[in-house]
């Protein structure tokens, strides 16, 4: 067994990952971060955000206004502590990432522009056009190589925490390339690793999204938080899920259904003034009784409505969303500037993730988590568009920092037990590699998996569907371990990851049907049919999932409320 | 589906464990008319061969993945209809790199040019955020902005004739990185970076083929970041002579 050693460990290269290994070696320019990615990191999924990232800029704005933007588009489930820290961060790394580079967008002063957003009372969102992610990932992933302290192990995919003494000391990785197992060790490990949307069958997540740090934390008994928030994007294109980008209303697109109707302005969504620039939540559900109320287009994806872009001509969408009208011509065959785009709700988040502090701490000494795979938690029971990408700034450099400092204070002690448990996950890989006696195939269970998630835990839940997942989901955990797989080859196996992958999904759903079957309310992205209204008395706190061998533990937290009151959620 | 159509894939199989040289495979699929060439290799690798290997990730032309040669042409598969081909598709790897396996090339060697043109903002004392982001306008970033839209999808090591013979040459995808940064109104590496350039296996070896720029799926255009950053460095050395170099160089 190969074995490396670090000061900290960091499992992820998207934009929390990087920014994390940045801030780490910053902060000790003599420390040793191992930067742990199972792609490489300029292919994380931070590269397909397109809108943009909030952070004050205008004059006319504040650091209070976005406070409470954030929290009322959470629904009062965000811990307010976090969302002060993240705003009040915000302006600074974003402005960290225009002196590394990043090619932000300009008005005609050379001023950084700032463009709407939904749920934002002022204009706040940077951009570079509508590839944002992609010019933040490549600012941070080109950035990064400055620092030779920043060590890479790129196609590396982690499969365990090695744990010892009630202790986090490093990862053990299978290498892609060789197909042969190895441990990374530090004193530190941050988990940076994304969110899950692959749970669902319909989605804006790359199919690298399937929730692995969060399986890995659930596997050594840390809990994951309000699992049942998962967000609904307004506009995906129907049949592959691709986003078309928010600020295509940020830049005043409509929506519109069958007979052209803007049922945003003309029907009551509880959106108010704010129309097309309502909180996502909001909007997926418009959409959703639209097209139940037959005022849908048919199509053979299922039923849509539209996305007009139309009145904003072509210049306009050539300087703001170039990469919207390449995406629809593409993938569905329109030309915004002459049509409107088809499109339907689409799964596109985590609010939940592992439980973390502020500091991206996890009850695991040790152990910390950022960006989508976290929940610090700043977006509660509803993210507002374009402060994700910002959070992976914020709590990415805040858990890198707070990492160096913990590995400083933490000894390393015998690796033998790390080595013997690494030894332990060799066996078991091997074990599944061309394991030919199984039964089932990868892609049957992956789509039992989806279709139940999506049926179960949709835009709108029903109790019964959602225990109906819950027992699903208690199933496939047991036939995952029975799975068959065909190659038995070393190199650049990647069958075996998407089995590995596939175990980790079943975890994550699973988590996320248990937390939504017991929120007997509606708030945020969680919208029960049978519990309509939102019930502070009963439900204002965070839902915690622990794995045990019996299946998923149920808890609660309360959530910190500093000066914001909750008060009814209307736009 | 009535009119189901199918198609034959042909797609060049390796396994370095088993095999002295590459060898094709042929799988004959339903297809949907809407599909692009990776809907067909993910349809392969879930329900006919678990043991085909290819990269991808976004499926949205952005994470670079999922470079191949479609019929012999470099081709990222996630933006590439089937319908622009016949009843039979070929599908290998890139050309130009060493294969670890199947559709999958090895990028190690790549990523080491990519870092020594220092693909990162460099000055001589750095701005404290406090001072706020730097003034840029419309036309300064439009001055670069084109070569920062790179997705390192090697389509253009796969087509340049240069790479072919001299594997070394520092490539389109590396000097145009290097460029955006020279044109970058907040940089001040560009003498460090033209150093590079006037180093062996980069900006003159390149013959002005022009197939990078064709392959590009982003509209790059490397070879016009050849041949202005070869101008670039020609002038900063003619220069040297000229004037006293700055300070801190
Ligand atoms: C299409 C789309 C558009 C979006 N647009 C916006 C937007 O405009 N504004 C906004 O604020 N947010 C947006 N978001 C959300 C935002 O982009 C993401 O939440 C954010 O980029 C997540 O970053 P991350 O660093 O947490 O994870 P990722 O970028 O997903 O990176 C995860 C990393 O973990 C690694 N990894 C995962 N599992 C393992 C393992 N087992 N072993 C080793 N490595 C592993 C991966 O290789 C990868 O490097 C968008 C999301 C999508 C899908
Ligand atoms: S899969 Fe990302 S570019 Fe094709």
């Amino acid at each position: 067994m190969e074995v490396f050693r670090h000061d900290i460990v960091i499992v992820g290269g998207g934009g929390a990952g990087l920014r994390a290994a940045i801030a780490a070696v910053e902060a000790d320019p003599k420390a040793s971060v191992a930067l742990v990615s199972k792609v490489y990191p300029m292919r994380s999924h931070t590269v397909s955000a397109e809108g943009g990232a909030a952070g004050v800029a205008a004059p006319d704005d504040s650091l209070e206004m976005h406070f409470k933007d954030t929290v009322k588009g959470s629904d009062f489930l965000a811990d307010q502590d976090c969302v002060d820290y993240f705003v009040e961060q915000a302006p600074k790394e974003l402005t960290l990432l225009e002196h590394w580079g990043c090619p932000w967008s300009r008005d005609e002063e050379g001023r950084v522009a700032v463009r709407a957003f939904g749920g934002m009372t002022a204009k706040r969102t940077w951009f570079a056009a509508d590839k944002v992610g992609f010019h933040m990932l490549h600012t941070l992933f080109q950035t990064s190589m400055r620092y030779d302290r920043i060590v890479r192990y790129d196609e590396q995919f982690v499969t365990k925490l090695l744990v010892d003494g009630g202790v986090v000391k490093g990862v053990a990785a299978l290498d892609v390339r060789e197909g042969t197992m190895r441990a990374i060790l530090g004193r530190a490990v941050i988990l940076a690793t994304g969110g899950a949307g692959k749970c669902f069958p319909f989605t804006t997540n790359g199919t690298i999204k399937t929730g692995d740090g969060m399986a890995l934390a659930y596997r050594a008994g840390i809990a994951l938080k309000d699992m049942e928030f998962v967000q609904y994007h307004p506009t995906g294109l129907p049949g592959t899920g691709i986003l078309i980008t928010e600020a295509s209303r940020g830049e005043g697109g409509h929506v519109i259904n069958a007979q052209g109707e803007r049922f945003l302005v003309t029907r009551d969504y509880g959106v108010g003034q704010k129309a097309e620039l309502g909180p996502r939540d909001m909007i997926s559900r418009a959409i959703m009784q639209e097209i139940a109320a037959g005022r849908g287009i048919k199509g053979p994806y299922g039923d849509y409505v539209h996305l007009d872009l139309r009145h904003l001509g072509e210049a306009k969408i050539m300087e703001r969303l170039p990469f919207v009208r390449t995406l629809s011509k593409t993938y569905a065959g329109v030309d915004p500037v002459s049509e409107p785009i088809p499109i339907r709700p689409v799964v596109h988040y985590m609010m939940g993730g592992i439980d973390t502090n502020i500091d991206g701490a996890t009850a695991l000494p040790g152990l910390y988590a950022a960006g989508e795979t976290a929940c610090v938690s700043m977006n509660g029971a509803n993210r507002l568009g374009s402060n994700s990408l910002t959070e992976c700034l914020v709590f990415g450099a805040r858990a890198g920092i707070r990492a160096i400092e913990f590995a400083r204070g933490a000894s390393v002690g015998s690796e033998a037990p790390l080595l013997a448990q690494a030894q332990e996950e060799a066996t078991r890989i091997e074990d599944l590699r061309g394991r030919r006696k199984g039964g089932e195939k990868i892609a049957q269970i992956r789509r039992e998996m989806q279709k139940t998630m999506e049926e179960g835990c949709g835009v709108y839940r029903e109790q019964a569907s959602m225990h109906e997942s819950v027992r699903v989901m208690a199933q496939l955990r047991g036939r995952v371990s029975d799975l068959q797989l065909e190659d038995a080859s070393k190199v650049f196996n990647t069958e075996i990851l998407t089995a590995l992958e596939l175990a980790n999904m079943v975890d994550v759903a699973e988590a996320i049907a248990v937390a939504a079957a017991a929120r007997r309310e509606s708030r945020g992205a969680h919208a029960c049919s049978d519990y309509k209204a939102r019930n502070d008395q009963e439900f204002l706190h965070h839902s915690l999932v622990t794995f045990t061998p019996g299946g998923p533990h149920l808890d609660r937290k309360p959530v910190t409320i500093t000066r914001f009151q909750p008060e009814e959620r209307k736009y | 589906m009535s009119d189901v159509q199918k198609k034959k894939f042909v797609v060049t199989r390796f396994d370095p464990d088993k095999d002295e040289v590459p060898k094709t495979q042929e799988y004959t699929i339903p297809v949907r008319p809407d599909w692009k060439v990776l809907d067909a290799l993910n349809y392969i690798k879930d329900e006919v061969d678990g043991t085909i290997s290819h990269r991808w990730s976004c499926r949205m032309a952005v994470c670079g993945s999922c470079g191949m040669l479609v019929n012999g042409e470099p081709k990222l598969t996630c933006s590439t209809p089937l319908d622009e081909y016949g009843d039979e598709v070929h599908v290998a790897p890139l050309s130009n790199f060493p294969v670890i396996r199947d559709l999958v090339v090895d990028l190690e060697g790549f990523l080491d040019k990519f870092k020594s043109v220092k693909p990162w903002i460099v000055r001589a004392k750095e701005k404290a955020v406090e001072e706020g982001p730097c003034r840029q306008t419309p036309e300064e970033l439009h001055a670069f902005k084109q070569f920062s839209m790179c997705i390192n999808c090697m389509l253009c090591y796969a087509a340049c004739p240069v790479v072919a013979n001299v594997p070394e040459f520092l490539g389109p995808a590396a000097i145009a990185l290097g460029h955006r940064y020279n044109l970058d109104s907040r940089d001040e590496g560009a003498a460090e970076r033209n150093e590079v350039f006037r180093g062996e296996g980069t900006v003159y070896e390149c013959s002005y083929a022009n197939e990078c720029s064709e392959v590009c799926p982003k509209n790059v255009d490397p070879a016009a970041a050849i041949n202005q950053a070869k101008l670039l460095a020609v002038l900063d050395w003619m220069k040297s002579f000229v004037t006293p170099r700055r300070g801190g160089e």
